[in-house]
């Protein structure tokens, strides 16, 4: 559908008369140039080979020159990914999709880690050692909450268990 | 640096980047920080951020290779790496707006290519690492002037660049009252660079003594904890003879703290897209017809904000990714002449191998931390 704005506007009466290019709220950050009437219509960078799975928002019509390679979507996360991407910006059914597929892709992410034979080492992971330097009692009293709960939650289920 | 989840990061062997484009350079990073808005992916915060990704969007190098097409660098050049990614073609580039690329990000329309910040900024792997594939190497990436010491250098990727700009955002007129919420590298910038846009008065808040302490002594201005305030917006209210400050500026974003139900929603149950608190007292905080300057880093989805206020107090919101690339002449000027000295707001020097105990302390503002710096083993 063709909805480009007119570039000749002498049918319109006084248009313009009050024009003041720096009432433009982005100025200085933004520096007015006719060109940004006219649409996708720069000359593009050369487009980098597109050889990996890259999803793109909706609200484009294609791939950008350059792009990431960091993590292509794969497995069950990047399932949700795709679904995801079938929706505009604009939509719930793009963004929420895509933190449950974050949560799934920390699963997958452990399991990769035994599938490779190497135990992920989370308290390595959290930093906790910068604890043990810099915040011990809070470290402490961490740990101890933690091994509470633990001892309540196996203390419970064994009473289930023993009833 | 290889995420693993919400709070779990590592260190990892991963393969070297390569050129992938005639315009890419490859750069062996010497130092790189954790910024501020890489809690919120740290945290969780931010969609699409795939585990295995490498985080950092704040680094310096050296090129240590070019792709066919690039003409302003060459091997060995030491490059300060501006933290959006920008092809210098597009309408947005050509107007200045080198942080809103629309040739960088396929994922996301809203924002351009940052470098390790989530596929919603395009997927690029970022320079908490040793080595980074730079795109459009022409266009963003600054040779480091000669004697310009390293720390500088590195704080101009985006500390000094976002600080300036959120003051410059804020259209300071001479004589105005500017409040800035947040007392972080970022909030600490914007205090000092007010001065430079003829601010009549910067006030500061946050609720960390240590870094009120430094921001106080730092950018010579005053700073208060809102801990021991009944309420900020009435302090700002009363300290301004009941008017309000012209200028506000978030410099804190989506981990704020300070009001319950946004920590809740935002934060804990994600139910927004961080929380607004910080947008929410600059607000109400602004005289009618001030201007609300917003550095501080959002999720892409909606936040709880009095917008009603907005509207009848006649408040004009300005915000951007900081535009790096067209800032950095004037800042480089700055440093080289004093007029800025960013290395002081580097408190931590970590090896890049403690990265999980450098993102604790930063996160958890352990050892008065403000600013870590990241060197990799090559670099030491």
């Amino acid at each position: 559908m063709e909805n480009k704005t007119p570039k000749d506007y002498s049918h319109i009466k006084d248009w313009g008369i009050d024009a003041d290019l720096k009432n433009d709220p982005t100025y200085p950050m933004k520096h007015r140039t006719d060109a940004e009437q006219e649409g996708y219509s720069w000359e593009r960078p050369t487009q980098q080979d597109i050889n990996i799975e890259v999803l793109h928002s909706n609200e484009r019509p294609n791939v950008t020159a350059v792009f990431g390679t960091s993590m292509p979507p794969s497995g069950l996360s990047g399932m949700i990914r795709r679904f995801a991407f079938k929706h505009s910006e604009n939509s719930y059914l793009h963004w929420l999709p895509l933190l449950m597929a974050d949560r799934v892709n920390v699963v997958e992410g452990v399991i990769e880690d035994f599938a490779h034979g190497k135990v992920p080492n989370i308290f390595a992971e959290k930093g906790w050692k910068a604890d043990w330097e810099h915040n011990r009692s809070g470290l402490i009293q961490k740990v101890g909450v933690m091994a509470l709960v633990t001892t309540a939650a196996v203390l419970l289920l064994t009473r289930k268990k023993s009833d | 640096m290889n995420y693993r989840g919400p709070q779990r990061v590592r260190i990892d062997e991963k393969p070297e980047p390569k050129i992938l484009h005639p315009q890419d350079a490859i750069v062996r990073v010497t130092r790189s920080c954790i910024c501020g808005s890489d809690l919120h992916l740290y945290n969780g915060n931010v969609p699409d951020t795939r585990v295995g990704m490498t985080f950092g969007h704040e680094f310096i190098g050296e090129v240590t290779e070019i792709g066919s097409e690039v003409q302003k660098l060459k091997v060995g050049d030491m490059v300060i790496v501006p933290f959006n990614i920008a092809c210098g073609k597009c309408h947005f580039c050509k107007q200045g707006l080198f942080g809103n690329c629309h040739e960088s990000n396929s994922q996301a329309t809203a924002v351009g290519g940052i470098f390790g910040y989530s596929h919603t900024a395009g997927g690029y792997d970022g320079g908490q690492a040793e080595y980074v594939r730079v795109p459009y190497a022409d266009v963003g990436p600054t040779v480091i002037p000669e004697g310009m010491d390293p720390d500088d250098a590195v704080l101009l990727t985006d500390v000094v660049p976002t600080g300036y700009q959120a003051a410059e955002m804020g259209g300071i007129q001479k004589g105005d009252t500017v409040v800035i919420f947040g007392a972080g590298p970022i909030g600490i910038m914007a205090a000092r660079c007010s001065w430079l846009f003829g601010a009549g008065r910067v006030i500061v808040i946050d609720k960390l003594e240590y870094r009120l302490e430094f921001v106080r002594n730092y950018a010579n201005c005053e700073a208060y904890n809102y801990e021991e305030m009944d309420d900020p917006v009435l302090f700002v209210k009363k300290t301004t003879d009941w008017m309000g400050a012209d200028v506000c500026i978030d410099a804190v974003g989506a981990e704020a703290s300070g009001n319950l139900m946004q920590t809740i929603t935002g934060r804990k149950l994600l139910l927004q897209a961080g929380s607004a608190t910080a947008v929410h007292w600059a607000v109400n905080s602004l005289k009618k017809g001030g201007i609300l300057s917003i550095v501080g880093v959002y999720g892409p989805t909606d936040n709880l904000v009095p917008i009603g206020n907005v509207v009848n107090k006649g408040i004009t919101i300005r915000a951007n990714q900081a535009s790096v690339k067209r800032l950095l002449p004037r800042l480089i000027d700055h440093v080289q002449n004093g007029v800025i000295n960013p290395k002081p707001l580097i408190t931590h020097r970590v090896p890049l191998e403690d990265i999980a105990d450098a993102y604790h302390i930063f996160s958890e503002k352990l050892d008065n931390c403000i600013k870590p710096v990241l060197i990799p083993p090559s670099a030491r």
